[in-house]
């Protein structure tokens, strides 16, 4: 009697991936950089989350905020001092941690959704659908990203929703380009060969074989234009295209520098948000880099060299 | 490098240009089915004052006629006028674009210089004290939004320091002229190129490590050192050639991005160039001064693309026969 007929094929597929999970985080682990990455990111995931408990959501109000003096520095009440209208940073810096992340996040979602679709469709069939799936994807790639997405941020107005729309449909066509790639070589593979002759059709075998494979590589992906789209979110913020009511740290920098904290030499005000961007984007850098290491084993091989 | 390849490559741009062309049009006019009443939102306006901007921005009469009307006035060169200055957008692009082409010339020159000399130190000795610390440095500035890095520079050098001016071109105060002007410009430009000299550097570094460390592990850099030769000219003559070729692409696109880039920066230090008039179109809003930006913006990115096409077949004979 074997195991299959004990199991099902069902759990062995899943003890199969368990092993596999197991074995690609015991080759992360052994990254370095990658697992200082992801404790960054855990401490700034928490911090978003908690905000409600070390931060008062009313001290982003400058209505609520009268009593407390104007370009204080940093004190006992407000660890980082406080602004213009005199909330204290401390607040705004948490709470737009809620901000720069869901944009962050959201943002390479919409952007790893269309560029998967793309990719596949563009890899998987022939013909003028494809040319004119690559052909899209390479306009895509030359429409300058920045004046792009400065200019429909304009025409959509600022908010958190448009913003994420924005960055999320310029930021796909690097994507689709790399999983087309992919896909391309997989699909001569000769198990997909035998589950065409087995009578599967393109939608089969798009899901359940060409998708499970291009995944490892839209999480490395995903990992990499995380960093990519908080920097156009705080550039775009920065530009005046945040949303004005939910500020995010590149908004924070945008009033810091609009309303004279350089004259004021108030550093409190424009150093913690930058630090906490650069420390976001290098954490997601180190994060996709190692995830990148562990998926191919081609790179693993020059580490141990 | 025959008539037929390059023939193919640039009718590939012009087909993405005329793609450009159109999608803006499409993106002003279509996709806001009211750009007045969105871009002056707030604002009391007549009605005789909403058709006489919409005639002047072209946007009366049925769709068809519209885009008739834009090919035909951008085919003169004609992008309408700013809404801001009321000059025409042309001129206005002209004047600022000097000043843009000058600072992110110069600071593209220097960020590929300084990147390929990090990136080939770093590689050469991979794994070494020197190969750590600048990798970790290329990846902060490169995480750094460049405007952030810029507020900082500006903080330290012409706030705290006083050793340079805090914006603009020139000194409105100062009557030299000739040289005295130049060497004026120089000063008001030294931060904003040192800042995207920074910015943009990390990438090329990057690149750069990476392209020769692939470069290094073949056969005939074995064969060069079993000759006999030295280290230096093993990486002189044999491995730093071959691992530029790269490089020598993402200059030619980035260029064309650089420029858009450079929005911000040029904002932080009011440096009156293509980004801060992008800046200020967007203060404003200023509908057809965004829209010519746009379009200038991409022109030369697909031109910039075109040219690391070329010459990345040029340099490397392999592209070719693919």
């Amino acid at each position: 009697m074997t195991t299959a007929e004990i199991a099902g094929p069902r759990r062995i597929a899943w003890a199969r991936r368990q092993r596999a999970l197991a074995q690609a985080w015991r080759d992360y682990r052994s990254s370095w950089p990658g697992l200082i990455g992801l404790g960054v990111l855990a401490v700034f995931v928490v911090m978003a989350l908690a905000a409600p408990l070390i931060a008062n959501h009313d001290n982003l109000d400058p209505s609520k905020t009268l009593t407390t003096p104007l370009w204080a520095s940093p004190a006992h009440q407000w660890p980082l001092g406080t602004d213009y209208v005199g909330r204290p940073i401390w607040d705004q810096l948490v709470y737009g941690s809620r901000i720069s992340l869901l944009v962050g996040l959201a943002a390479t979602i919409i952007a790893m959704v269309i560029g998967s679709v793309v990719g596949i469709a563009s890899g998987f069939y022939g013909g003028w659908f494809q040319a004119v799936l690559v052909r899209v994807t390479e306009w895509f790639l030359v429409i300058p990203f920045l004046p792009l997405a400065i200019v429909l941020a304009a025409i959509l107005g600022p908010s958190v929703r448009n913003v994420i729309i924005v960055i999320g449909i310029t930021s796909w066509p690097g994507t689709a380009r790399v999983i087309r790639a992919q896909v391309l070589s997989l699909k001569e593979r000769p198990y997909v060969e035998r589950s065409r002759a087995l009578g599967a059709g393109n939608r089969h075998l798009m899901l359940r074989h060409i998708l499970p494979n291009v995944s490892p590589l839209i999480l490395a992906n995903l990992t990499l234009t995380v960093p990519i789209v908080i920097l156009s979110e705080t550039t775009l913020s920065f530009l005046g295209l945040g949303d004005p009511l939910r500020p995010s740290w590149g908004r924070m920098l945008d009033e810091a520098f609009s309303n004279g904290a350089i004259g004021q030499n108030a550093w409190w005000y424009y150093v913690p948000p930058g630090v906490c961007i650069v420390l976001v984007v290098l954490a997601f850098t180190l994060v996709g880099h190692a995830l990148e290491e562990v998926l191919d084993p081609r790179l693993r091989e020059r580490r141990r060299r | 490098m025959t008539f037929r390849f390059v023939g193919g490559k640039v009718l590939g741009s012009l087909g993405t240009f005329a793609f450009v062309v159109v999608f803006n049009f499409f993106l002003f006019r279509v996709v806001e089915t009211n750009p007045v009443g969105t871009l002056f939102r707030g604002r009391n306006l007549t009605e005789a004052q909403r058709a006489e901007l919409r005639h002047q921005f072209g946007l009366d009469g049925s769709k068809l006629d519209q885009f008739w009307h834009y090919l035909v006035q951008l085919a003169h060169f004609n992008l309408g006028r700013s809404y801001e200055t009321n000059a025409t957008v042309f001129s206005e692009i002209w004047t600022a674009a000097w000043p843009t082409i000058a600072l992110v010339g110069i600071s593209t020159l220097l960020s590929t210089i300084f990147g390929v000399l990090i990136g080939i130190s770093a590689a050469w000795r991979r794994g070494s004290v020197r190969d750590h610390g600048w990798t970790t440095f290329t990846m902060t500035t490169y995480a750094m939004p460049d405007f952030w890095l810029g507020m900082l520079l500006l903080i330290v050098f012409a706030v705290l320091l006083s050793w340079f001016p805090i914006g603009g071109i020139t000194d409105p105060t100062s009557n030299a002229s000739g040289l005295g002007t130049l060497v004026d410009q120089a000063h008001h430009l030294f931060l904003p190129c040192l800042t995207l000299t920074v910015a943009y550097l990390g990438e090329y570094a990057l690149v750069m490590r990476s392209s020769l460390l692939d470069t290094m592990r073949e056969d005939y850099l074995v064969l060069a050192r079993a000759k006999g030769l030295r280290d230096a000219l093993v990486r002189r003559r044999h491995a730093v050639p071959n691992a530029l070729l790269p490089v020598v692409t993402l200059i030619a696109i980035n260029f064309g991005f650089v420029l858009s880039g450079a929005i911000a920066v040029e904002a932080i230090y009011s440096w009156p160039g293509l980004g801060h008039a992008t800046y200020q179109a967007i203060r404003a809003p200023d509908l057809p001064m965004l829209q010519g930006l746009f379009l200038v913006f991409s022109a030369s990115v697909i031109f910039f693309n075109l040219v690391a096409d070329l010459a990345y077949s040029w340099l490397d004979p392999r592209v070719r026969t693919n």
